[in-house]
């Protein structure tokens, strides 16, 4: 009874979906200039002589949003940590990462590309490196660790107050409560939402063309350039998506999972 | 034994824990009005009183977990304070046991009774849990050891929870209401182990809703309402000839849910000897 109308739920959404998806492909097919449209942006020729070059160039995009990542995750914890503090004679330091996060997450990431790859090499101060992969880098780690800090935050004060307490009661510090007790728990709550973050950061190397890194966007760009023909950018797209789809998957799987073990642990 | 302990006290033996005139406001509300408390070494003292009469804050502030308004609080005739630098040392003498046992829920239970050893009192790993180990043992815990808290049932986690709190060898046990939040049938466990705890001369305060198990159990019955500390006095007093008519008229209502008689002031006695007898 229940696998019946599973099969036919099953039947009806394989259906709807193919009657969709022909009248989308009729819709743009159809249209006068489809087959101009369809040379430029999808064609197999271009697509496989850009593949090498583009594929190439994104082990540049790896490189930077793994260094990214593996920076923003302590530094992250760190300023959520900052802005946790209560005591007062260490109130710089919170107000320091209250601003901190305000202005990366509230300024368009683009802008602050320009400023620091362009603006500050431009200073030439002594031993400030010039090179656009490590201003890149900076920006990167910059915008992210702030929303990063974000998803801990949450994540710390998600866990109940009287698991502090519990852990004060015991003579724990407040550091070594947070160290043994809070951010341990708190770190798998905020696992899903840290992968998010990751597949942002990921597409946000993209963004780092701007400052003449030879990325994966910036190759597709110049074999664009070259040949008049936006296929490139596609093949681009194409790899991200590779990249990207298995992650947000295991998001939500993960997410899933932590909400079933959330009802289950009611007791 | 109790004529023993009283001479004690008029002996004047420093008490071990002692609260004088503490006052606390939630908001503009006086929760606690001006307590004067103090127990003796191997005293167990039961705070009874209607709900939101102040016995929990009373027991939060007297493990320096909430600043207090007015008065002090002294642990081994030495003052002490939320305020101070101190204050975690201090708590690592006092041991506190909460409604909700608010064990850890990412931990063993064996990690659980070892954390404050290895992390507060610094000891090594292997002390830490061999500590632990003997804890759980005389708890009747060792087999739950590897455990995670919500395998554990209701009365087996308050019990960790006694055993984690006793893991910093406190000087005093605070007990906050531990068997409301428990089935009926888990209760007598838990209760179980208070009593041999007390049996073994450990110093409590113990706030708490069941009657006969405060009038078996302790020395001295402490009456709260409205925050203040209506009447003191031994269990056959409080329960046999309350003076003041604020208590006769709670334990009277108390009493019409259920009837502690005769019986229980018996089983007192059975008590008393068996500790004289020690």
């Amino acid at each position: 009874m229940a696998t019946g109308s599973a099969r036919k739920g099953l039947l009806v959404a394989t259906l709807s979906t193919l009657v969709v998806a022909a009248l989308v492909a009729y819709t743009i097919g159809s249209s006068p200039a489809w087959p101009e449209v369809q040379k430029a942006f999808f064609d197999g020729r271009y697509f496989s002589t850009s593949l090498p070059a583009v594929a190439e160039a994104f082990t540049i995009n790896v490189q930077l949003f793994i260094l990214a990542e593996l920076l923003i995750l302590p530094i992250g914890l760190l300023i959520a940590l900052a802005r946790s503090i209560t005591t007062p004679a260490l109130a710089p330091l919170r107000i320091f990462a209250t601003i901190f996060v305000d202005f990366f997450r509230g300024v368009p990431s683009i802008l602050i590309i320009y400023v620091l790859g362009f603006g500050v090499p431009a200073l030439q101060l002594d031993g400030v490196p010039k090179e656009p992969f490590f201003w890149a880098l900076v920006t990167l780690v910059l915008i992210y660790s702030a929303y990063v800090s974000e998803v801990y935050r949450a994540g710390i004060e998600s866990i109940h107050p009287s698991q502090e307490r519990a852990a004060r009661a015991l003579g724990l510090t407040r550091v070594q409560a947070l160290r043994y007790v809070v951010v341990p728990q708190a770190m798998r709550r905020v696992i899903p939402p840290l992968l998010n973050d990751f597949i942002g950061l990921q597409k946000d190397t993209a963004l780092v063309s701007i400052l003449g890194v030879v990325e994966t966007f910036k190759q597709a760009q110049i074999l664009k350039a070259a040949s008049f023909n936006f296929t490139p950018l596609m093949t681009t797209a194409l790899i991200f998506l590779i990249i990207t789809i298995p992650m947000t998957r295991l998001v939500d799987r993960l997410a899933a999972k932590d909400r079933n073990a959330q009802l289950g642990g009611t007791r | 034994m109790a004529t023993v302990k009283r001479s004690a006290r008029t002996l004047k033996v420093a008490p071990v824990l002692a609260l004088k005139g503490l006052k606390k406001r939630y908001g503009g509300k006086l929760v606690l009005d001006g307590i004067n408390l103090s127990l003796a070494e191997h005293e167990v003292v039961c705070l009874i009183g209607a709900s939101g009469s102040g016995k929990s804050t009373l027991l939060r502030c007297a493990d320096l977990l909430e600043p207090i308004d007015a008065g002090q609080i002294s642990l081994e005739s030495e003052r002490v304070a939320f305020e101070d630098r101190s204050a975690d040392a201090t708590r690592r003498k006092l041991g506190i046991v909460f409604q909700g046992f608010n064990l850890f829920p990412h931990l063993t239970v064996l990690e659980n009774v070892a954390l404050a050893p290895r992390v507060a009192l610094s000891l090594t790993q292997v002390a830490a849990e061999r500590r632990a180990k003997e804890l759980l043992k005389s708890l009747g815990l060792a087999e739950k050891a590897r455990e995670y808290p919500d395998r554990l049932s209701g009365g087996q986690q308050q019990r960790v929870a006694i055993a984690r709190a006793l893991a910093t060898e406190p000087k005093v046990l605070l007990l906050d209401e531990i068997t409301s939040a428990l089935d009926p049938v888990l209760v007598a466990e838990v209760l179980e182990t208070l009593r041999s705890l007390a049996l073994s001369g450990m110093t409590m305060l113990i706030a708490t809703h069941e009657m006969a198990f405060a009038a078996d159990v302790a020395d001295r019955i402490c009456y709260l309402e409205d925050g203040r500390l209506i009447e003191e006095g031994t269990p056959q007093k409080m329960f046999g000839a309350p003076r003041d008519p604020r208590t006769k008229e709670f334990l009277r209502r108390v009493r019409s849910i259920s009837a502690p008689g005769a019986k229980r002031r018996a089983g007192t006695r059975v008590k008393r000897t068996v500790r004289a007898k020690r």
